[in-house]
C-alpha cells in the first residue's frame, strides 16, 4: 500500500497517522506539503488531525482551498481512497467530498476521552476489519464534532449504508448520553457513495499499540494495508 | 516626549532610590523609551530583585543536570544523547483579569521558553488555584482558564497530561495560573541566549508587534486592587498557530548550523530578550525599529520596546547565513526581518527615522539592577492538634464528604478539555499520581507531575516547603519512576511585609533541604510576587513542577488495582496526624494546627524501596498517600479500577488512621504480600498488610461497606455540577 499523509499549517496529528501506518504496513507514509500540487502515484490518502490554518474562519474551511486539495479531490475521483480524520473529516467536508458539517459540540466545550462506536458497516475497505454491530473503544479530542446535515441527507447515508461508526453504550444502542457532542443520529462517521472515502471524528490512530491503553484502531489500517497491498 | 516627572516615574513602578540610580548610570535624564526599558528590566518579575539572594541557596547541580537556573529553561541529561527541558512559570494577574487570553499566553510563553533551547515540547502540565467555590468570580475564572489552555495547547499540539485544581478564598481576587512544558533535546543540539560574533545579524521572526500586553511585566509586579480590571488591555492575545508554525520552523533551522543565540519574546518583550542576549556576551547591539515587523501605523519606540504581543523570536544568526534562516521562515509564512547587529559598545542604540531614540549602557542595567535583603520574621508555631480531640464521624460519610468535594473530587471536567494524548505516547492519562510520557521512538519514558500543599506551607513554610518537593517526589516515584529534578513556581504576597517574605525564606529552606535529602535539584523557576488584593494575600503556594526517567515505560504502575484478590501493602507509619489535613478541615470543620512533618530520611528510605518494588514487577498499583489520608487513597485505587477492597485498621482513634495525612507512604498491591514485607523488613522499610483487593465495595474491618459505584457516583458529580 501506497500512503500519503497531507501536511497542513496546524496539522497536529500527521506524525500520529504515520506512525499507526508504519506500525501496521511496515512503510513509513509519503507526508505531503499543503503547498505542493500534484501527488505520486498513490492507494491511501491520509488527511490528518489538527487545527489546519488555526482553524480559523471555520474548522477545515481554509484547508480545503489549500492547492493540494484540487489533487485530492482529483485522486479521490479515481478512486484513490482518502481518510479523514478529525480536522481531515472536516477539511473533506468543507471540499465536498462528503456530505454534512461539523458544528461546534453542543456543550460548547473542547472534548478528548475515549468513547464507544458503534461499527455500522463492514463493507468497506477501512471498515473491513471489523464485524458490523461491533462495538469498539476510539478516543475523540474535538471542540468541532456535532454533524449536521439534512433528515433527506441523513436518509440517504441510512439508507446507502454509508454510515460508518456511531457513538453508541457498551451495549451498541447509540443513546444521547453516548453521543458526546450533539451529532445527528450519533453519527461519528460516514462514507461518500463509492465508499472510497471516509470521514471520521474520532482518532483510531490513537489507540493502536497496546501501551497507549487499548489497540481497537488498528484493525482500520490493517484492513486498509490488505486491501489495498 | 513627555517629560519624566516623579509621577511618570511612580508610574512606572521605580522607587525614588532606583530612579536616583537610573540617572547615575545614564549621566543625565532618561527620555520616556529609555526609562520604560529601566522599568522593565528592573520589575521583580524581571530582575527577581526581592528573591534572589534566597533562590541562589537552593540546590542546583547534579551529576545529570546539563544546565541550571538562568538560561530559558533548565536541562536534563536522559541518556542516549537526549535531554528533557522543562520549565514552570506563572500568569496569575492576567488570568484573572482577561482568563482566557491570560492563561492560553501564559502556555504560549512556557512553550517558547522549552522550545528556544532546541527542544520539541512533549508534554503540558498546569497548576491552577482559585478562589472559594461560592465566590461570584470563580466559576467564570474556571471556564475561562481552563478554556484558554485548552484553545491553545489543543491547537499547538502538545498534550496537556497533568496539573493540579485547588479552591481556596485566598485565591478570591488572585488566582494563580502556574503552566509547565517539558521538550525533549538532542544533548550536542542545545540552543543558549549568549549573544556573540560581532556585527552578527539580529533577526526578528514571528508574529507582528502591536500594541497589546504594554508594560505586563510592570502589573505582574504590582498588587491588584478593586479597579484592575481597567488593566485589561495590557493582557496579551495569544495566536495557538502562529505558535505551532513558530515551532516547526525555528526546529527545523535548529537541525541547520545557522543560529549562534535564540531567545524568545516573553516578559518585557523585545528589550528583555535583546538586553540579555547583548548582556550574557557582554556586547552591545544596534537595533533599526524602522525593520521591527509591526501591526499597526505610528507605534513609538516606547510602544516597540515594551510591546508583549506573543509569538515572537529574536535570534543571532550567523553570518552569511540569513537567506537559509529566511527561506524556512518564508516556508512557514512568519515574519522574518534582520532588525540590528551585534556590536562591541556594551551599549543598546535604538534608532528610528534616522535618529538615535534611545542609547543604554547594557551592563550597568541588567547586572546592576537592584537587589534587596528584605526584612523577614519566621512564622509562628502553631500547636499540633490531638486526635483525641477531634471527633469522630462514621468513615463512610466522611469519606463521601472528602472525594465528593471542591477539593477532593475529579478534576475530569477539566482535564477532558485538554488534548492529553496528541503526539501518540501518552502511556499515563491524566488522573494518576505522575503523567507518563514515552519518548518518542524509544521504551523510555518521562514522569511528570505538579505539587504543593498551601495550606501546609502558609502553618509551617519550612515544613510546607519539604512537604511540597517531597510530594512532587513521591508522586514520580510512584508510578516507578528516577526522579531528576524539579522547576519553582514561587507564588507569594507582597515580599515588603516581613511575614510574607518570612513564607518565602522558610519555604526555601525547607525546599532546599528536600532537594539534597533527595538529589532533586532546581533547575529552572519563576517568582510571582505581590499576589494580593486589597492587602489581603494568598495562601503562600511554592508549586513543584517534577520529572522523572522511566528506562521502560511497560514496567510502570497506575493507581488502578490491576485484579481483584490481590494483597494490599502499606508502605510507611499508621496515620496518626490530623493537623491541617482534609478530614479537620472538611469534616470537623477546623482548618488549623501544625501542619505533618516531613522525616527526609523516611521519604528517601520508603520511596527507593517502593520504586524497587515497581521495577522488579512486585505490584500491579501503587498510590501515594497525600491530601485526605490512607482511605481517600485506596478509594482513588478503587474508582480508577472499578475493583473494591477491604482494609484493615486498628488503634485509638480510627479517624486518625484512616485519615490521617502523615508522610512518605504508599499503598500498593501486589499479588505476593510475603515477599514485599521480607523486603521491607530487610531495607528497614515500615509496612504492613493492609487487606485485599475484590468485589465491588469498599469496606474498613470487613464491615461498613461503600459499593465502588457509589464512591465514583460521588467524586465525579462535584465539578460538572459546580460548573453546570
Amino acid at each position: 500500500m501506497k500512503a500519503a499523509v497531507i501536511v497542513f499549517p496546524g496539522s497536529n496529528c500527521d506524525r500520529d497517522v504515520a506512525v499507526a501506518l508504519k506500525r501496521v504496513t511496515g512503510h513509513a507514509p509519503r507526508m505531503i506539503w499543503h503547498r505542493d500540487t500534484a501527488l505520486p502515484a498513490l492507494d491511501l490518502i491520509v488527511v490528518p488531525g489538527g487545527f489546519s490554518y488555526g482553524d480559523y474562519l471555520r474548522s477545515g474551511a481554509m484547508a480545503a482551498h489549500s492547492p493540494i486539495m484540487a489533487a485530492v479531490t482529483a485522486q479521490a475521483a479515481k478512486g484513490v481512497r482518502v481518510l479523514g480524520i478529525c480536522n481531515g473529516f472536516q477539511i473533506l467536508t468543507e471540499a465536498g467530498l462528503l456530505p454534512g458539517v461539523l458544528m461546534r459540540n453542543q456543550g460548547l466545550s473542547f472534548i478528548c476521552r475515549d468513547v464507544l462506536l458503534k461499527v455500522e458497516t463492514s463493507a468497506s475497505d477501512f471498515t473491513a476489519g471489523y464485524n458490523a454491530g461491533q462495538v469498539v473503544r476510539i478516543p475523540v479530542a474535538h471542540g468541532d464534532g456535532n454533524y449536521f446535515a439534512e433528515p433527506a441527507v441523513l436518509d440517504r447515508l441510512e439508507d446507502e449504508d454509508r454510515v460508518a461508526f456511531r457513538y453508541c453504550d457498551e451495549g451498541g444502542a447509540p443513546l444521547e448520553a453516548a453521543n458526546p457532542n450533539g451529532s445527528r443520529r450519533n453519527i461519528a462517521g460516514i462514507l461518500n457513495e463509492t465508499r472510497t472515502v471516509l470521514g471520521m471524528m474520532p482518532h483510531p490512530e490513537r489507540l493502536a499499540d497496546p501501551l497507549l491503553g487499548g489497540t481497537d484502531g488498528a484493525p482500520m489500517f490493517r484492513a486498509l494495508a490488505a486491501a489495498l497491498s | 516626549m513627555p517629560a519624566i516627572t516623579p509621577e511618570i516615574v511612580a508610574e512606572h513602578g521605580l522607587s525614588p532610590a532606583e530612579y536616583e540610580r537610573v540617572l547615575a548610570i545614564m549621566g543625565r535624564e532618561p527620555n520616556i523609551t529609555e526609562l520604560g526599558i529601566f522599568s522593565v528590566m528592573w520589575s521583580e518579575h524581571c530582575s527577581y530583585k526581592s528573591s534572589k539572594k534566597w533562590l541562589k541557596t537552593l540546590p542546583t547541580t547534579a551529576p545529570w543536570v546539563i544546565c541550571g537556573p538562568g538560561e530559558n529553561a533548565g536541562v536534563v541529561d536522559i541518556g542516549d544523547g537526549q535531554a528533557a527541558i522543562f520549565k514552570m512559570e506563572s500568569h496569575n494577574h492576567p488570568s484573572f483579569i482577561e482568563p482566557y487570553q491570560g492563561a492560553a499566553t501564559g502556555v504560549g510563553g512556557i512553550l517558547r521558553d522549552v522550545f528556544t533551547m532546541g527542544a520539541r515540547p512533549v508534554a503540558n502540565l498546569n497548576a491552577l488555584r482559585f478562589g472559594a467555590p461560592e465566590h461570584a468570580k470563580t466559576r467564570h475564572l474556571v471556564a475561562g482558564v481552563v478554556a484558554g489552555i485548552g484553545g491553545y495547547g489543543n491547537c499547538v499540539g502538545v498534550p496537556t497530561v497533568g496539573g493540579e485544581v485547588e479552591f481556596h478564598p485566598s485565591y478570591n481576587g488572585n488566582i494563580l495560573v502556574n503552566a509547565m512544558t517539558i521538550g525533549i533535546a538532542d544533548t550536542d543540539n542545545i540552543f543558549y541566549s549568549e549573544a556573540s560574533g560581532v556585527g552578527n545579524p539580529v533577526v526578528y521572526v514571528g508574529s507582528k508587534t502591536g500594541r497589546d500586553g504594554i508594560h505586563g511585566a510592570t502589573m505582574a509586579s504590582a498588587e491588584f486592587s478593586e479597579d484592575s480590571e481597567e488593566k485589561r488591555p495590557t493582557v496579551q492575545v495569544g495566536d495557538p498557530f502562529t505558535e505551532k508554525l513558530l515551532i516547526e520552523a525555528c526546529l527545523e533551522l535548529m537541525a541547520t548550523d545557522a543560529i549562534v543565540a535564540i531567545q524568545d519574546m516573553g516578559a518585557a518583550g523585545l528589550t528583555s530578550s535583546s538586553f540579555e542576549m547583548a548582556s550574557k556576551g557582554g556586547l552591545g547591539v544596534e537595533i533599526d525599529l524602522d525593520a521591527v515587523p509591526v501591526r499597526e501605523t505610528g507605534m513609538t519606540p516606547y510602544e516597540i520596546m515594551l510591546s508583549e504581543s506573543q509569538e515572537r523570536m529574536l535570534m543571532v544568526l550567523e553570518p552569511g547565513k540569513e537567506h537559509i534562516a529566511k527561506a524556512v521562515f518564508d516556508k512557514w509564512e512568519l515574519d522574518f526581518s534582520i532588525i540590528g547587529r551585534l556590536t562591541d559598545t556594551g551599549r543598546m542604540v535604538l534608532t528610528m527615522g534616522g535618529a538615535t531614540v534611545a542609547d543604554l549602557p547594557i551592563d550597568p542595567l541588567a547586572q546592576a539592577a537592584p537587589e534587596y535583603d528584605r526584612p523577614w520574621t519566621p512564622g509562628e508555631k502553631l500547636p499540633e492538634v490531638a486526635a483525641a480531640d477531634v471527633p469522630e464521624r462514621p468513615w463512610g460519610e466522611a469519606l463521601l464528604t472528602l472525594i465528593g468535594g471542591p477539593q477532593g473530587s475529579s478534576r475530569r471536567w477539566v482535564w477532558e478539555q485538554y488534548d492529553h494524548m496528541v503526539m501518540g505516547d501518552t502511556v499515563g492519562r491524566p488522573g494518576g499520581d505522575a503523567a507518563l510520557v514515552r519518548i518518542h521512538g524509544t521504551k523510555k519514558g518521562l514522569a511528570a507531575t505538579s505539587d504543593v500543599t498551601p495550606r501546609y506551607v502558609a502553618a509551617d513554610a519550612h515544613q510546607g516547603g519539604r512537604q511540597a518537593v517531597a510530594e512532587a517526589w513521591r508522586n514520580l516515584t510512584a508510578v516507578g519512576a528516577t526522579p531528576l529534578a524539579i522547576t519553582d513556581n514561587m507564588n507569594f504576597g507582597n515580599p515588603e511585609r516581613p511575614a510574607i517574605m518570612g513564607q518565602f525564606v522558610e519555604a526555601i529552606k525547607g525546599m532546599g533541604e528536600a532537594c539534597i535529602a533527595l538529589d532533586f535539584p532546581v533547575v529552572s523557576g519563576n517568582v510571582s510576587l505581590y499576589n494580593e488584593t486589597n492587602g489581603e494575600a494568598i495562601l503562600p503556594t511554592p508549586t513543584i513542577g517534577a520529572i522523572g526517567l522511566m528506562p521502560d515505560v511497560e514496567q510502570s504502575v497506575g493507581i488502578g488495582f490491576a485484579a481483584p484478590d490481590q494483597a494490599l501493602v502499606l508502605i510507611g507509619a499508621e496515620g496518626s496526624w490530623l493537623g491541617q489535613s482534609w478530614y479537620l478541615a472538611q469534616v470537623a470543620g477546623r482548618a488549623e494546627g501544625a501542619p505533618p512533618p516531613v522525616d527526609l530520611a523516611a521519604e528517601r528510605r520508603n520511596g527507593d524501596f517502593v520504586r524497587g518494588l515497581i521495577r522488579a514487577g512486585q505490584v500491579s498499583a501503587c498510590h501515594d498517600v497525600s491530601d485526605g489520608g490512607l482511605l481517600v487513597a485506596v478509594a482513588e485505587m478503587a474508582m480508577a479500577s472499578g475493583i473494591g477492597a477491604d482494609v484493615s485498621v486498628a488503634g485509638p482513634h480510627l479517624h486518625a488512621a484512616l485519615f490521617g495525612e502523615d508522610q512518605a507512604r504508599y499503598v500498593v498491591a501486589t499479588a505476593d504480600a510475603e515477599a514485599v514485607l521480607a523486603a521491607a523488613a530487610k531495607a528497614g522499610v515500615a509496612a504492613r498488610r493492609l487487606g485485599a483487593t475484590g468485589g465491588d465495595a469498599l469496606a474498613v474491618n470487613g464491615a461498613d461497606e461503600i459499593s465502588v459505584a457509589a464512591l465514583k457516583k460521588a467524586h465525579e458529580s462535584w465539578f460538572p455540577a459546580y460548573m453546570a
